[in-house]
């Protein structure tokens, strides 16, 4: 028991410090750890996309006003997040031209609006997080998760620059936040775009509980029903 | 009470609906020796009215258009009062409808009710099968994703294998070079309008059919050779109306709690009803890396790839695939078995049996995976050196899969049967 809980920690110390490849050389992705309950979170979330994400990207499938599900209201949006709309029951959408965007970057941002669905939490969360200077790429920028993307590490500032020497990422200028900062950071925006990708999400699982609790009443009533009815059958 | 009557013999000099109930619900007698197996033909009509229902309030906000048909359905995610329990309701439904199917289809199967008198009803089963899969493939194009445009892409290519007209009829399916919007639209006519009608109608039949020589049972005894003298009717038979109605409503509410379970809890069910890449809009420029039909399609998909090349051309492939749909038209006759259940047959049909249905789930894996999941064999082994292991599988399965329905006449009529009871087993 003791060799087990030994190397459960030694792995668990291995994902920690150290960055993990699976067999097939594609980075291993890490858990990221959301909580759709946690309505800060989202809000955070909320202001990190808006603010970071939604200049180059679109997420034009959702309107500001869905943010009253995480807790915020129309003042508070119209206040603080209408950047590129004028009302709030408008789309987020950006206003930078596809066209263009392609010349820059040499590919479209993609709609980010339900990538959490396409990719998975743990994909967007460990991307954004392993960024690395890559001076043959042209914006001089490279990643684990995505190689050779196209996007640039528009959160450098934030999280600081990272080397990557022997397949290990090292911080080699420190940035705005702190290592466990910037991970809430990326964790929160993580977590917002889960929501995002399917507001329903947030009432799914409790209209769930009813229906299942009102169907498992229902079961018990119709087998009384059928043995009533059959026992007459012989 | 009896001015209700009044109403109703009025109705009845102009329709004949108390006698329609009385045919086909109170005085029509089922054999009393169902099992669970039988809940799955309710179950696939019940399915078949939730996907219509859902369909329609579907399509009042989906747009079938290639530049708003994603767009549509997100809109449909979010702004429709839930519209997501439509759409989740019509996407679980879909797969949920072939678990049905398969579980119908191998009730029947196990227990010959495909045998004299009911060929026809089983024929008019499978054509039903033909259409749900064709009816499941086009509605599968309109969420307008990555899969949903690949996967019609791969398929409708696969008319393009047809030796000499083979490139002209693909492009005729799809009504231009590629899969486009031309295609969507049509694809969308069938899926809401053409193939629904059709399956009516068909259901229609299958059910005539069926009420016309009555269910089989898991005995395979023909209920109506015993009959009550006086009464004329059968000893083995009870009433649909109240027995099986009652009993049916314990099916159904078991399988709602499956249903509403992925509904609200596993809508996606980690990919296999809801693929991942399909929440990514179509793009005619980027193919993905794996492209797998949804799972119900994948024991077919399968066999089209076990098949190799014969002179360049994939159409024996193709063929396969089909004959492993066609070849179930061909089951009444195959079976030569003196007796229609696998109660009464001997340990030679219940091997085979065992074997095709280990075949056909183990096609359905290979199916949803690349043929390199396994390696390669290593390349000292003559012939197959170099070919990858799940291919070498999946052909194995796939000679397994027909040699259960050639060899079927020669094993049925040597298998050593039981002999059958007068009456069917009741507890």
């Amino acid at each position: 028991m003791k060799k087990f809980i030994a190397i459960l920690i030694s792995l668990v110390m291995c994902l920690h410090n150290g960055i993990s490849f699976s067999a097939d050389g594609s980075y291993h992705l890490d858990n990221a750890k959301i909580n759709l309950d946690d309505e800060q979170s989202l809000q955070r979330g909320a202001r990190n996309f808006i603010n970071y994400c939604l200049n180059c990207h679109s997420a034009n499938y959702m309107r500001y006003n869905r943010l009253a599900d995480i807790g915020l209201s129309d003042d508070v949006i119209k206040e603080n997040l209408l950047f590129t709309a004028e009302k709030t029951g408008e789309l987020m959408d950006i206003n930078m031209d596809s066209t263009e965007a392609k010349k820059w970057f040499g590919a479209n941002p993609p709609n980010l609006t339900v990538t959490a669905r396409s990719r998975g939490k743990d994909w967007i969360y460990s991307y954004l997080r392993t960024f690395y200077i890559d001076e043959s790429r042209e914006l001089g920028w490279n990643n684990l998760v995505y190689p050779n993307a196209a996007m640039p590490h528009v959160l450098w500032e934030l999280q600081g620059v990272q080397n990557l020497e022997d397949n290990k990422l090292t911080l080699t200028k420190s940035g705005l936040l702190s290592a466990e900062e910037y991970d809430q950071f990326v964790l929160d925006t993580t977590n917002y775009m889960v929501f995002m990708s399917e507001p329903a999400k947030l009432v799914r699982y409790k209209i769930g509980y009813y229906v299942i609790g009102f169907l498992l009443i229902l079961l018990i009533l119709v087998i009384n029903l059928k043995k009533e009815f059959w026992k007459d059958i012989k | 009470m009896k001015k209700n009557n009044g109403f109703m013999s009025w109705v009845d000099q102009r329709l004949p609906v108390s006698s329609f109930i009385k045919n086909h619900l109170t005085q029509y007698y089922a054999p009393k020796n169902f099992n669970f197996l039988y809940f799955f033909g309710a179950l696939a009509i019940i399915l078949f009215v939730v996907q219509i229902l859902t369909g329609i309030f579907l399509t009042m906000h989906y747009k079938p258009d290639a530049l708003h048909a994603f767009a549509s359905v997100e809109y449909i995610m979010r702004d429709v009062s839930f519209g997501w329990v439509i759409r989740y309701m019509h996407s679980t439904g879909a797969s949920l409808f072939f678990v049905v199917i398969y579980m119908h289809m191998f009730r029947a199967l196990i227990y010959g009710s495909y045998k004299q008198p009911r060929e026809l009803l089983w024929i008019f089963g499978v054509l039903i099968f033909l259409l749900l899969m064709a009816e499941a493939f086009f509605g599968y194009l309109l969420p307008w994703g990555q899969m949903s445009y690949w996967g019609a892409q791969v398929i409708v290519n696969l008319f393009a294998t047809v030796p000499f007209i083979g490139p002209d009829l693909a492009e005729w399916v799809r009504g231009d070079y590629l899969v486009s919007d031309a295609t969507l639209n049509r694809f969308f006519a069938f899926h809401v309008i053409a193939l629904p009608l059709a399956l009516a109608g068909l259901i229609f039949l299958h059910l005539a059919a069926l009420h016309s020589v009555g269910s089989n049972n898991p005995d395979g005894i023909e209920i109506k050779e015993n009959r009550d003298k006086k009464t004329g009717i059968p000893l083995d038979g009870i009433p649909f109306h109240p027995y099986y109605t009652v009993k049916d409503l314990i099916g159904l509410t078991v399988f709602l709690i499956v249903f509403a379970s992925i509904i609200f809890f596993m809508p996606e069910v980690g990919g296999y009803f809801l693929e991942h890449n399909n929440f990514v809009p179509a793009d005619p420029l980027v193919t993905p890396a794996h492209i797998a039909p949804v799972w119900y399609f994948t024991p077919f998909y399968s066999i089209l790839r076990a098949v190799p090349p014969i002179l360049n051309s994939q159409f024996p492939g193709v063929a396969a695939m089909g004959a492993a749909v066609l070849i179930l038209f061909l089951v009444p006759w195959l079976d030569k078995s003196k007796v229609k259940s696998i109660r009464y047959k001997g340990s030679l049909y219940k091997k085979w049996i065992i074997a095709f249905v280990t075949s056909f789930l183990v096609l359905g894996y290979l199916g949803t995976v690349p043929s390199n999941v396994w390696g390669q064999m290593p390349n000292f082994i003559p012939l197959l050196g170099g070919l990858d292991w799940a291919t070498f599988v999946a052909r194995i399965f796939t000679v397994i899969y027909f040699a259960f329905f050639v060899l079927m006449p020669w094993y049925s009529k040597k298998d050593k049967t039981k002999q059958v009871p007068k009456r069917v087993t009741y507890k």
